[in-house]
Order: C-alpha cells, then sequence, then structure tokens
C-alpha cells in the first residue's frame, strides 16, 4: 500500500507576544490510503493542529508535509485551496453547514468549484445524500435537522467530491450517543466499502474504537501505541 | 445552485435587516429619479431651442426692464429677421400653487417667431383682436378644465392694475400645441396692448425680445452688433441663443443642477455608511461560515468576490427598484409638475447613470468587507467558534 499521509519532522509553533509556543515537535507520521486511524490526546496536544496540517489549512513552521502525492509545504494559498478541492474532505464538530442553504444545496457547494452541470451537480449531492441516508431531508434547511442528521449533511458534503482523505475533527463531539454510534458507523462503511482515507481526532475512547488504528499525541509529540498493529506508522 | 443561487441566498439571510437596507437604498434611488428629473428638465429645454433664435435681455438683471423702443433699433441691425417681446408677468390662479408661465405678448409676432407652436388660424385672429384674450397650451386648458370663452382670473404678484386691484381677468379664445413627440408648452400667453394699458407700472417696457436671425451661422456676429448697438444706453443688453438665456435664467433662480447634485450626495454619502456598517457587521457573524468556505476549496479571491458580489446586488436591485418606482411616479406627477418644469421625464440616461451608480456604491461599500474576507485565515476563523 502506498502512504496517505507522509509527514517528516513536522514542526509547528506559534508566537504569542514574545514568547514562541510550540504545538507540533519533529512529528514523523506515515499513514497508509485506505486506512482509517483515530488521533486522541488531552486537551492542548496539537491533535486539531496536525489535522489541520494534513487537511491543508495550515503549513508547518518546519518539516514536510506530502498527502495524496502532493507535497503541501511552500505551496500558495490558491494552491492549497484548489488542492483541497480535489482531496480533502473536511467534516468538523460543529457541522458547519450554511443555514441559509437547504441540505442538498450545502452538499452541492464544492461542486461549485468544479465544471460539472448545474443538473450534474444537483445529481452527485443528491447521491452523496442518498450515502449518508438523507435523501429525504434534501430540501431541508439545517436548523430543521437533528443534530445527528446535520453531520451526515457535513459528511454528504465532505463526500461529494469523491476526496481520497476525510479528516474529521471531533465528529461526534457534539452529539449524544445514539447519533454518535450512528456517524461512527457511517465513516466506517465509508472507509470499508468505498475506500476512503480517514483521519479522525477524538477525545472519546469508544470513538476510537471505530478506528483501525490509534495514535496519541501529548504535549506535541507522537506517542507510539505498542497495543496497535502495525498500519500507521509513527 | 448556481454562484448567483449562492449569493442569493446570503443576502437574504436576515430578511428584516436586508429589507430594511434594501428599503433605504430604495428610497435614495427613487429620489435620485425625480431629482434627476428636474435637473433634465431645465437642460431639456436647452436641447429644443432653436438655433435661429437669439434672446436680448437687460445685461445685468432679469429684474431690469428694457424699453419696448428698442425693438425698432433692433429690428434695423442688419443679419436680424424679425424681432418681438415677452414679459414674465407672474401671478397665479385660484391658489398659489396654480402656476404656471404667464407672458404677455404681440399675438401673431408671437407665434411667428414660434412657428413650431400650432394654433388655429382663426383663433390666432381673436387673440390679435381681443384686447384682453388669451391663449393656453392645450394641456393646461385640459388640466384646469378651461374652454374657449371661459373667463380665466389670474391674481398678479408683480404688477398690480392701475385700479390697485391685483385681479386680472382674461377670455380665453383659443389652445395652442407644440410639435408632435416633443414636450407640450406650459406658457399661458395674452395680449401685450392689454398689459401696457392696464398694468400700474411698467408701461412701454419689456422683459426681453427675442429675435431671428437671418443666418443662424452668424447668429454670434449679430448677437455682438446688437448688445453693441446698446452698450452705452441705459439700459444696456445682453443677447445670447435661446438655450444660453435659459441657462441664466435658471441660474438666477439658484443653480439649479448643483443643489439637486448636493441633495443627491449627502443622501448617498448616508447611504454608504448606514450600508457600510450593516455589510460589516453580516461580516462578522459570518466568518467562521467564510472559513468553510475557505476550507472547502474557494480561494481567498473566490470568496472576497463572493461578499462583493451581495453588496453589488444588495444596490442593483435596490436600484433597479427605486428607478421603477421612479418611473411610476415621474408618470404620476408629470400632468402636475410639468406645468411648472416644462418636462417632467425618466430619461433612458437617468436609468442607465442609476444602474452605474448602484454598481458603484455596492462596489464601495462590499469593499472594506470583501478585503477582510479575502484576509481571513482558516484557522483563526475557526477558532472563534
Amino acid at each position: 500500500m502506498t502512504a496517505m499521509v507522509h509527514l517528516d519532522k513536522v514542526c509547528k509553533s506559534y508566537r504569542r507576544g514574545k514568547e514562541v509556543l510550540q504545538v507540533l515537535e519533529d512529528i514523523d507520521l506515515d499513514i497508509e490510503e485506505g486506512d482509517f486511524v483515530a488521533l486522541m490526546g488531552p486537551s492542548g496536544s496539537g491533535k486539531s493542529t496536525l489535522l489541520n496540517l494534513i487537511g491543508g489549512i495550515d503549513q508547518p513552521t518546519g518539516g514536510v508535509v506530502e498527502v495524496a502525492g502532493q507535497r503541501l509545504t511552500g505551496l500558495s494559498s490558491s494552491a492549497l485551496a484548489a488542492w483541497r478541492s480535489r482531496h480533502i474532505g473536511f467534516v468538523f464538530q460543529f457541522y458547519n453547514l450554511l443555514p441559509v442553504l437547504s441540505a442538498v444545496r450545502n452538499v452541492e457547494l464544492p461542486l461549485l468549484l468544479t465544471r460539472l452541470s448545474r443538473r450534474q451537480r444537483r445529481r452527485n449531492a443528491l447521491t452523496a445524500l442518498e450515502i449518508v441516508d438523507l435523501a429525504d431531508r434534501a430540501t431541508h434547511k439545517p436548523g430543521e435537522l437533528s443534530g445527528g442528521q446535520q453531520q451526515r449533511v457535513a459528511i454528504a458534503r465532505a463526500l461529494v467530491a469523491d476526496p481520497s482523505l476525510l479528516v474529521c475533527d471531533e465528529p461526534t463531539g457534539d452529539l449524544d450517543r445514539e447519533s454518535a454510534d450512528e456517524i461512527l458507523g457511517l465513516l466506517g462503511i465509508l472507509n470499508r466499502d468505498h475506500g476512503k482515507t480517514i483521519i479522525m481526532v477524538t477525545h472519546d475512547p469508544r470513538a476510537a474504537d471505530h478506528a483501525r488504528h490509534t495514535l496519541h499525541l501529548d504535549k506535541g509529540k507522537l506517542l507510539v501505541d505498542a497495543a496497535e498493529p502495525a498500519g500507521a506508522s509513527a | 445552485m448556481s454562484w448567483f443561487g449562492l449569493v442569493w441566498s446570503n443576502l437574504f439571510r436576515h430578511r428584516v435587516r436586508t429589507g430594511l437596507t434594501l428599503l433605504s437604498v430604495l428610497v435614495a434611488f427613487l429620489l435620485f429619479a425625480l431629482l434627476r428629473n428636474v435637473i433634465e428638465s431645465f437642460s431639456g429645454g436647452l436641447e429644443v431651442a432653436g438655433v435661429d433664435r437669439l434672446v436680448t435681455s437687460p445685461k445685468y438683471s432679469i429684474i431690469d426692464p428694457l424699453p419696448l423702443a428698442h425693438l425698432n433699433q433692433i429690428a434695423a441691425v442688419d443679419g436680424v429677421a424679425a424681432v418681438t417681446h415677452a414679459n414674465w408677468f407672474g401671478g397665479y390662479y385660484q391658489e398659489n400653487s396654480n402656476f404656471f408661465p404667464k407672458y404677455p405678448v404681440e399675438p401673431r409676432e408671437w407665434f411667428s417667431m414660434y412657428p413650431e407652436y400650432r394654433i388655429a388660424p382663426e383663433q390666432l385672429e381673436a387673440f390679435a383682436n381681443t384686447r384682453t384674450g388669451a391663449v393656453v397650451p392645450a394641456s393646461l386648458a385640459e388640466e384646469y378644465g378651461w374652454s374657449v370663452g371661459d373667463r380665466i382670473p389670474i391674481t398678479a404678484d408683480i404688477y398690480p392694475r392701475r385700479d390697485g386691484s391685483r385681479l386680472w381677468e382674461f377670455d380665453l379664445v383659443g389652445t395652442y400645441t407644440g410639435p408632435p413627440g416633443e414636450s407640450e408648452p406650459v406658457t399661458f400667453l395674452f395680449q401685450y396692448d392689454y398689459f401696457d394699458e392696464a398694468a400700474q407700472f411698467g408701461s412701454g417696457t419689456v422683459g426681453w425680445f427675442v429675435v431671428r436671425v437671418v443666418d443662424p451661422d452668424a447668429a454670434a456676429e449679430v448677437a455682438s452688433r446688437i448688445d453693441a448697438a446698446f452698450e452705452n444706453s441705459l439700459n444696456p443688453t445682453r443677447t445670447s441663443t435661446e438655450a444660453e438665456y435659459q441657462r441664466q435664467f435658471a441660474s438666477q433662480i439658484g443653480d439649479i443642477g448643483l443643489m439637486m447634485s448636493g441633495i443627491l450626495g449627502a443622501v448617498f454619502f448616508t447611504i454608504l455608511l448606514l450600508t457600510g456598517n450593516t455589510m460589516a457587521q453580516g461580516l462578522r457573524e459570518r466568518i467562521p461560515e467564510l472559513a468553510v468556505l475557505k476550507t472547502l476549496g474557494f480561494s481567498d479571491t473566490g470568496v472576497s468576490l463572493l461578499v462583493l458580489a451581495e453588496a453589488v446586488l444588495l444596490f442593483v436591485v435596490g436600484g433597479a427598484l427605486g428607478l421603477g418606482l421612479g418611473a411610476l411616479a415621474t408618470v404620476a406627477l408629470a400632468p402636475t409638475l410639468e406645468t411648472v418644469t416644462g418636462v417632467f421625464q425618466l430619461s433612458w440616461t437617468t436609468v442607465a447613470l442609476g444602474f452605474a451608480l448602484a454598481g458603484l456604491l455596492g462596489l464601495a461599500v462590499g469593499a472594506v468587507p470583501a478585503l477582510a474576507a479575502r484576509r481571513l485565515t482558516i484557522v483563526d476563523a475557526l477558532r472563534e467558534q
């Protein structure tokens, strides 16, 4: 299998006044295509920062980030945006749907950046909603849907452009147990049946159980989990 | 969904706020349409003015009259084909608000000078032969319900009668019309001889002369010769084309264009501030959403253009509604206002100018929020959630 994600001595620091805050330190990581990796760690350990670097919405202060065969380090803002639209699907804790758009229009958003016709965009968006079992709510606005349903719409939006990698930042963090299980089951299906590589940040060990591998971060450093089978390698 | 659909949906996320903003833009453009009509009504008359006619008026002020005796001297100037005269009478019909221009004139000479005004020959004869006779534009007669044979009372505000009375009575002997396809005339005409005899003062004087030149190409030279003839007299003159004269007349009332432009400038500046503030507030509320769009792959430029397009769309829609309402208001107000301004219509120039202004205002209002949206970093914006 080829590496979907390759990180080589990746560092990330922020400047707060005169103080330099080291968030990630010398991260080496390879995640293979088709893997489902849970990223765990205490608050402030750098999980989301690492996810942002892999998703191409932030740049490291050192090291190399390579995702889906593209070296992201040094890419311009517009090149990164174009790359994200083709390769990455994002799922957020708070769904981040546009409240003024119906479910199907929210799902259609990433397709506005493609050359697909309006009809084809609509058809693909409806297909994505069918995959998450929400086709019957296509015309509902986010405010008319439950949290679990909104998250499923968000997953459909992440899927619709057929990205190779899904990055999920606490996708069940705002859901009740039942809805969380539904979402995790759905992510499992996408990984197993649709071959999507998934990286999921979570605090919840039960959520992490749905992943094939779990990585732990603490104080900006990646810890090797001896109990995990080989796959993701830190 | 299209890009336009996305912009449209975002624009109407707060229906009340957008509705009120739209209303303020609408009112501004309604005002724009109506005030532009007024500005154009002053310049509109200038464009239809005859090129072979000159107007000789007092050199220093329209209030100073000119002696009627100038007429023969002007007629004798080389290059002059015909001369006639008029006075500004003022006055009103029944109520102050019923205002329209009224000139005492020489009937035959006046209609000979203005052949584009059409009057039945027998009515012109009646006008010439009736001392208290008057003719009015057909549209004015229709507006006030006058018919030939009616006696029309006019209350004078400048020229009382010799007996001290301010009530002048005229016998309506005919109506006249303007050239087809052009604006209707607005002036109430009556006999100069009657005015000259009955007015308490001003006998033997006129307000201005209208001069037809033999050769329009030599109009400037003829004008100079006329003014030169009276240069050292007690009543020096200034001769200009009809267009220039009307412009001078309007400027003595005030610089209409400047006043109107000043009002419009103040209105649009206020709209700019109010709408700019509303747009900025709307942007602050949507920072996480804009960050999500960027996360999905929308470029910095793409997101800033979305924000800019919302502002432009708001102004274009508000402008279109305002101009549309302005067109309806113009139709409704024209019968009343055309008696004062001559022409009162919404021109295509005003419509085009309105849309251009709407686009520019939209760009001005949207520029700062669009720049802020462009500079937004995804990580910082999502952290604010």
